[in-house]
Formats: structure tokens, sequence, C-alpha cells
């Protein structure tokens, strides 16, 4: 594993936000959201990144995508990084068939015919474990289970060597979060995806990732490869999140 | 329709008046019995027989003809105003809606400006700056409906611009104007056809209005409001006269607006 390229590297990076709550005249304040964040990541590698609610997990994410200006580096060799929405519900256009939302990153992409599109969808469909039919089918029609394989294909489709995974299932329950954890899992096996895994689930990161980070009020408490920081853990509030998950060790 | 659904009567009966209304206009552009503008001295406010199914008017037109043309004039400007509306409105409230920010605030104050007046009383000011004439009339009613449309795409683009579909459209590399009406604007198609049922029978009727006060088509041109207007003087030598162009206006905007409740109630 140490021989591998890094994929991504963050180095102190900060966010912050306009608070627009006083209005039109009021006092120009800025909520510092993310402070001095730096880590790199690997390729191939699931790297964890857990904390509470507020923490910043997917400010940062949103950052790594461009998606917020950010002060400080982001470097990356990955061209178009995808991200995984939390809620499977939102991030399917509920006007367009499940086959078109498949050929749009192909579409926007180019270089494929229609026919080509339309073969790359039916192979990634089977890929996530989906029928073929679903193709034809509205967003509405599908479960929350099968809603999230397609938002997994749809970010697949352009091939990305990173893949931005916010809460994946924590919108799902219990039996339907393994199946996608696994289906995860096992594209990261096969396509040698590097995935940012953001979970408040300490339990889940422990099963997905190689590497976890804690995060903390905007600032990353403690880093380093799992087993570490669960079973040799530095910082207090780690122990804390551990101790809330029901692992203490 | 499932057994198990509620009937929705109001798209039955909505689409049953406007299927006929429709019909008959249809066969108003190609054949009517008479040709609408042909007077006839001797049958000068003739009554309603067989061979005038609806009386003649004042000149002895035959009225079931001019109904017929009537309503298709009537009809083609409340398309076309509702068209100008629509298509501008769309623009103006999807780049309004979705970029947001100082323009925002500009082209919806001067949008609301435009709002605070009676879109009849709009309608005279561009008139009065265009001629009349019935394609004047079009555009003069079609840009006094660009506010309310502008209005409800606006509010939809909001509402969607944040949604996580849109974030993985940039994502995959879709630029801001294929976000805007390749992925955002098929959602706002519901809402906008309730509007456009609802403009239309305000625009059947500003149509009417117009005509009756004499600055929308020109005689011996027939639509439905300018026949009214004809109609008033010989209220009680022959009340048909007003009668018909009325209950056809009457059935055009009951057609409109039961099938845009319908629709409206599909939606949910």
């Amino acid at each position: 594993m140490t021989d591998k390229k890094e994929i991504l590297r963050v180095s102190s990076l900060n966010v912050s936000f306009q608070d627009r709550s006083r209005g039109l005249f009021g006092k120009n304040n800025r909520i510092q959201v993310l402070k001095d964040v730096s880590f790199s990541m690997k390729e191939g590698e699931i790297l964890g990144l857990v904390g509470e609610s507020g923490s910043g997990k997917s400010t940062l994410a949103k950052a790594i995508l461009g998606l917020i200006p950010y002060e400080g580096e982001i470097s990356q060799t990955s061209s178009y990084p995808q991200m995984i929405f939390q809620d499977p519900y939102g991030s399917l256009n509920p006007a367009k068939k499940v086959g078109w939302i498949l050929e749009e990153p192909l579409r926007l992409k180019g270089g494929l015919d229609s026919a080509q599109r339309k073969q790359r969808v039916r192979e990634m469909l089977i890929r996530v474990g989906l029928d073929e039919s679903i193709a034809d089918r509205y967003p509405n029609q599908l479960s929350g289970g099968q809603r999230q394989r397609v938002c997994i294909a749809g970010a697949l489709m352009q091939e990305p060597a990173l893949l931005i995974a916010d809460e994946p299932v924590s919108a799902l329950d219990v039996t339907i979060q393994a199946q996608i954890l696994e289906l995860l899992k096992r594209l990261h096996k096969e396509m040698g995806l590097s995935i940012l895994f953001i979970s408040h689930d300490l339990r889940v990161v422990y099963q997905m990732c190689d590497n976890v980070m804690i995060m903390k009020g905007g600032q990353l408490v403690e880093q380093g490869p799992v087993e570490e920081v669960y079973f040799h853990h530095q910082n207090e509030y780690t122990a804390n999140l551990l101790k809330a998950a029901g692992i203490n060790y | 329709m499932k057994s198990g659904k509620k009937k929705n009567y109001n798209l039955i009966v909505g689409g049953t008046i406007t299927g006929i209304l429709l019909i008959f206009i249809v066969i108003g552009f190609f054949i009517t019995p008479y040709d609408p503008n042909a007077m006839d001295a001797s049958a000068k406010f003739a009554g309603m027989s067989l061979k005038h199914p609806m009386g003649c008017d004042n000149f002895g037109r035959d009225i079931l003809s001019r109904v017929m043309k009537g309503a298709g004039t009537t009809l083609s400007v409340a398309a076309g105003t509702v068209f100008i509306g629509t298509f501008f409105g769309m623009i103006l409230g999807a780049v309004t809606g979705y970029f947001g920010g100082i323009l925002d605030e500009i082209l919806m104050r001067v949008n609301d400006a435009i709002f605070a007046f009676p879109s009849i009383l709009l309608a005279l000011v561009f008139i009065s700056l265009l001629g009349s004439g019935s394609y004047q009339v079009v555009i003069a009613l079609g840009i006094a409906f660009i506010p309310s449309f502008a209005r409800i795409v606006r509010s939809e683009f909001i509402k969607c611009k944040n949604m996580d579909y849109v974030k993985n459209a940039k994502l995959q590399g879709a630029g801001h104007l294929r976000i805007m009406f390749v992925h955002i604007l098929p959602n706002t198609f519901t809402v906008l056809l309730s509007a456009i049922m609802i403009g239309f029978n305000n625009a059947v009727l500003a149509e009417a209005g117009m005509s009756f006060l004499g600055i929308g088509v020109q005689p011996p041109q027939a639509s439905l409001g300018r026949m009214l207007s004809e109609a008033q003087s010989y209220l009680f030598r022959a009340p048909f006269y007003a009668i018909f162009p009325g209950a056809v206006i009457i059935l055009m905007v009951l057609g409109f607006s039961l099938l845009g409740d319908a629709l409206k109630r599909e939606e949910q």
C-alpha cells in the first residue's frame, strides 16, 4: 500500500461562510466552518471521516468537489470526483427516467453514441445489482435501496477515481444498509476505487475503512489507520465517541 | 384511471366542454353556414329559426357563423397571449430563480412593479403605443401576462436548485444552461400547466374585455368580445345577439378552469 500514488491531498484548508442572520446592514460576521484541515489519501484507499452533526464533514466534501469557495490547497489527480448523497430521494431527478439519468454523465462526457451509452447503462445497472428494466422507470417508482443503487451507478458512469460517499446509508433501514455497504466494498475491489466515506456511525466505518479521520468543530482531531485510532486513540473526544457508540476498549 | 381512486369529474366535464368547443371552433375555421361578414338587409334581427339557429344581428349577419369565427379569434388571441407570457416568463423566472443575487433583485422588483398594474390597464398602455388590432392585442396582453408566469417558474426554480440532483449534474460537468433547461425545467411542468390553464382563462376574458372596449379586434372581424360590445345597444330588441357569444365565453372559461382544477388535483 505504501508505494501507491496519492489521489488527493488537502493542505491547510479553511472554509468560512457569511453570516446572513443579521440582515442587510448587520455586522459582517464570518463563521469558520473548517479550520486548518490537512490530510492526504492514497489510490485505492477507503478513508473514513467521522464526526458529530455540524462538525463540517459535508462541507469538507463540498470543498473537495469544488461546490463551495475555500482557502487553502486541494490537489487531486482525479478529474471528475463524484459524490453519493445521503438522501436517495433528492439526488435523482424526479422528472426523468432512470435510463436518462444514468446516460446523462456519458452524454456530458461525450464520445459515445446513443446505442453505446444504452449498453453502458445496462452493464452498470447489472453491476450494481439492479434489473435492466429499471432503466424505463421513474425514480419515484423505486424503493430507497434501489434508488441508492441507481445513485451509485450514476456516480460511477464517468469512471471516477475518487468517490465521496456522504452518509450513503443513514437514510436506509438496516438490512438495506448492509447490502449497500457490501456493494460499495465490492465496487471498491472491482474498480480500484478510492472512497472518502463520511459517516457518523463508528461501527460502519470500522467495517468499511482502511484509515479514519475524526472531526470535531471543523478540525481534524485524530487520524490514522482504523485499528490504531479505535484501539490506541490519543484524543479524549475520540474516546468519548467510541464510548457513545458502545465500543469501549 | 384506477378503480380505487375517486373519479375526477372536473376532468371529465371540463374535457367534454373544451372538446366540444374546440371541435366547434375548428369547424368554424374551415366552413361556416354563412359568410360571417355577409350582410343581408332582409334578415335584420331575424330571430332564431332553422335557417339561422342563433338568429341574425343588426346587419343581418348570421350569428352562428360569427360566433364560430369569433370564438376562433378569441381562442387564438388567448393562445398567443399565453404563449408569449409563458415563454418569456419561463426564461425570466428560470434565470432569476437559478442565479439569484442582484440580478434576481432587480428583475423581480421590475416584475413586481408590472404585476401591480391590472393586466387590462397595462395592455391598454401597450395598445396606445402599438395601435389596435388583433396582433397588437396578443403582444400587449402577452407582455402583461409575463410577470405572473415568471413568478411561478422562479419559485419552482428556487425550490429545485438546491436539490442534490442539481449538484450531481454540476459534478458531472453540466453547464448552467443545461442544468436550467434540461434538468430543472421539466420539474416545473406540472405547476406550469395548471398556471397555463388559469392564464388561458384570464386571457380569454381580457381579449373579450378589450374588444368590448373597442381596442381589440377591429370590425368587421368577429370576436366574442366584439360581438358582445355590438350587441349591448340591442339588448332588448335582440337578446339572443348578446346571449350566444356570452354563453360561448362562459363555456370556454368554465371548460378551461375545470381542466385546470383537474390537473391540479391529478398532481396531488
